[in-house]
């Protein structure tokens, strides 16, 4: 059992044993076998390897920060960070009833908006559907946003939201982290939590980071 | 014992780093003597025009490319017969190895851009863009893992520099899946004899698998020489 | 069509019915090209390539003052397929060209030396350009024959007042070895010669290898979009040597 190891496609993990696989490996026979380079995850449950760089490819459920792309005809195209743009529909978005034939419909959304949505349906070719038919989606209005490697947001967001809580109080600024990399930030000063931010994913792997950055928020 | 003072299967002093193209989503050096090979991946990417999308499988392109000033005599710019057929072959050398099938409709890019050519630069040029996937966290079977072989009056020898690369009786460029036993890249021009062949196969494999060792290490030092 | 390729293959079967082993019917007419210098075309089955051979005066390369010149192109003309498009050479028509090229030039099949005009400023440059008539499988191996015929069957022009009189000959282009190529295809864990279109877009690998007529081996390319056991390559060398001496018996 290799857990918390740095692997490297190709690398041995362990054998199957009947546990279930996630993200980051590969299997042939018994045997899995890293595909990526990033930090293996073993227990009796579960086999992953959780990649240390690499595109965001969207699974359904995930919340992530998409920017309006394009108004199209009875919905928007919305750039989610990936390989794969994803599409909003009308009817996922807003609740009124519209001729859409005598719409503009960058009324309710345009180029450039920024949006707090879920990705709703993924094809096995990826094309993307994403809707804001919940309570947690919305139009973000102001503030800026940053980019960093997908895999690092849950870290980001620590156990049960304990350090992204923590950059929120300590730095004075709204900060939604959206699964696909995208970092939503609001704030008068928003120098520290980039800051900080930033510091996350670069040492995401490492030893004592909550330590680290509560030290760089004091 | 060879011109530049080398055994027969000894390889040239190599050296890899990381991070070298720091826009691209991975990227490394490798130099194999005077051979330096620059190597950038992109992607998974969104393929555009659109209309090339329409393959459901993921495209991989692989770009090779000569600097002008990277050998004696300048060299023009721009893709040449050669470049191509050798973007092609390296293209098929790493091709095997992605997870091609986890992104349809999308596409991965490599770059490779020889610096400085001092023979074997193919292959010199498959190890950095093998690391640069990595790097980018593009999935993969195995790291691929390159280098040249051949016969030089009438000895077989690993790693040709320039000038054997000129003189060779034969020369073999070779690049592998070492914990697959699978070969991705196997082109040969010279004269030999079947027996020579097979233990030149053998050479190549070897030298490999210390080159295999050392991509391994400067990929987990990114991580933990911290 | 492909779908049934594979079901049959691994049932120990090919679509038209050869063996695994078995080339399609060989047909090879030599001097085709009236105005060539020397000429050939080869048909596999209903691939079809035609090899020209023009000898021109050139002036020699600089590290090879006393050597002629070898020059392989290869044209992919839409003609022959719908897969080929007008435009410049794709990467499979280079591919092709210089796998040819170095069946010859490793083999030193032909006798370099010999085509001198004047040391250090004029040699024979041998122009050999591939035509492709018919693409319905194999062209690397037809290409490679079409070309060692056609040079085998070359003769050099009369050269009088420093100017080449076509069509009055000399002697016959100095050809010494006559390298076979011969293409083994990869599927699943069965091997394949001489492939179909259809066979040859569900093959796993493909190695071409180029061999002499006392078996020493002068090209190897390995092609396709999967890996080769390390083990098998020496097996698939060996089914390439086999096939080859049949395949020379043809040229004459």
């Amino acid at each position: 059992m290799k857990t918390k190891e740095i692997v490297l496609p190709g690398d041995f993990i362990d054998e199957r044993k009947g546990r279930k696989l996630d993200t980051g490996v590969y299997l042939e026979g018994n045997n899995v076998f890293s595909k990526v380079l990033g930090i293996s995850k073993v227990d009796e449950n579960e086999i992953s390897v959780i990649a240390l760089s690499g595109a965001y490819i969207p699974k359904v459920g995930d919340r992530v920060i998409g920017i309006i792309d394009e108004v199209e005809i009875s919905g928007w195209s919305v750039d989610i960070n990936s390989p794969y743009t994803a599409f909003l529909p009308f009817s996922e978005a807003v609740e009124e009833f519209v001729d859409m034939s005598r719409t503009d419909l960058s009324r309710y959304f345009d180029i450039g908006n920024i949006i707090y949505c879920r990705v709703s349906k993924v094809t096995k070719n990826k094309v993307v559907q994403v809707s804001m038919d919940d309570m947690a989606a919305k139009k973000l209005y102001g503030g800026i946003t940053l980019k960093v490697t997908p895999t690092k947001i849950p870290r980001m967001i620590g156990r049960g939201g304990s350090m992204i809580s923590l950059i929120k109080t300590k730095t004075n600024c709204e900060i939604i982290p959206g699964q696909n990399g995208v970092v939503w930030i609001r704030g008068e000063d928003k120098t520290k939590a980039i800051e900080t931010i930033l510091t996350v994913e670069k040492e995401s792997h490492t030893v004592g980071l909550t330590e680290k950055i509560e030290e760089m928020l004091a | 014992m060879r011109k530049d003072g080398r055994q027969s299967d000894q390889l040239r002093e190599i050296k890899m780093k990381l991070d070298v193209v720091t826009v691209a989503n991975g990227s490394a050096e490798v130099r194999f003597g005077n051979t330096v090979a620059l190597a950038a991946a992109y992607g998974p990417r969104g393929l555009f025009p659109r209309h090339l999308q329409e393959s459901e499988a993921c495209r991989l392109r692989c770009r090779y490319n000569m600097a002008p000033f990277s050998v004696d005599e300048r060299k023009s710019p721009g893709p040449d017969r050669r470049s191509v057929e050798i973007s092609k072959v390296i293209r098929l050398a790493l091709g095997p190895t992605i997870f091609l099938e986890d992104f349809p409709r999308a596409g991965i890019d490599g770059f490779i851009e020889i610096i400085q050519a001092d023979g074997s630069t193919r292959v010199t040029g498959i190890n950095a863009l093998s690391l640069a996937l990595a790097s980018a966290g593009i999935p993969m079977k195995d790291l691929a893992v390159a280098c040249s072989v051949g016969k030089i009056d009438d000895t077989l020898i690993v790693d040709l520099n320039g000038e054997e690369d000129n003189n060779s009786q034969a020369d073999m460029a070779f690049a592998m899946l070492l914990s697959k036993n699978l070969v991705t890249l196997l082109q040969m021009d010279g004269i030999l004899t079947k027996d020579e062949l097979i233990e030149l196969l053998n050479m190549a494999k070897s030298s490999c698998e210390k080159i295999y060792e050392m991509q391994k290490s400067v990929l987990k030092e990114k991580y933990s020489g911290e | 069509m492909e779908e049934y390729a594979i079901e049959l293959i691994e049932r120990g079967k090919r679509i038209d019915g050869r063996n695994f082993d078995e080339f399609r019917k060989i047909e090879i007419k030599t001097n085709v090209a009236g105005n060539a210098e020397g000429s050939a075309t080869v048909k596999l089955g209903e691939t079809e390539v035609i090899a020209g051979v023009k000898m021109e005066i050139a002036k020699p390369f600089e590290d090879t003052p006393n050597e002629g010149v070898l020059v392989v192109n290869a044209e992919f003309s839409p003609l022959a397929s719908p897969d080929f498009e007008s435009g410049p050479p794709s990467e499979n028509a280079v591919e092709l060209a210089r796998i040819v090229d170095r069946g010859i030039r490793e083999s030193k099949a032909i006798k370099m030396d010999e085509l001198v005009i004047e040391a250090g400023e004029k040699v024979w440059g041998i122009f050999i350009d591939i035509h492709i008539i018919n693409h319905k499988g194999n062209l690397i191996d037809a290409a490679a024959l079409a070309a060692i015929t056609a040079l085998s069957n070359t003769r050099v022009p009369k050269i009088v007042d420093e100017k080449i009189v076509r069509k009055e000959f000399e002697r016959r282009l100095p050809v010494e070895h006559q390298p076979i190529t011969v293409s083994v295809c990869k599927l699943g864990n069965k091997y394949i010669l001489d492939p179909l279109l259809e066979e040859e877009n569900i093959l796993d690998a493909k190695l071409s290898v180029a061999i002499m007529e006392d078996d020493r081996i002068c090209a190897l390319q390995k092609q396709g979009n999967k890996g080769l056991e390390f083990d098998e390559i020496e097996t698939m060398i060996d089914l390439a040597m086999e096939k080859s001496k049949e395949i020379r018996k043809l040229i004459g």
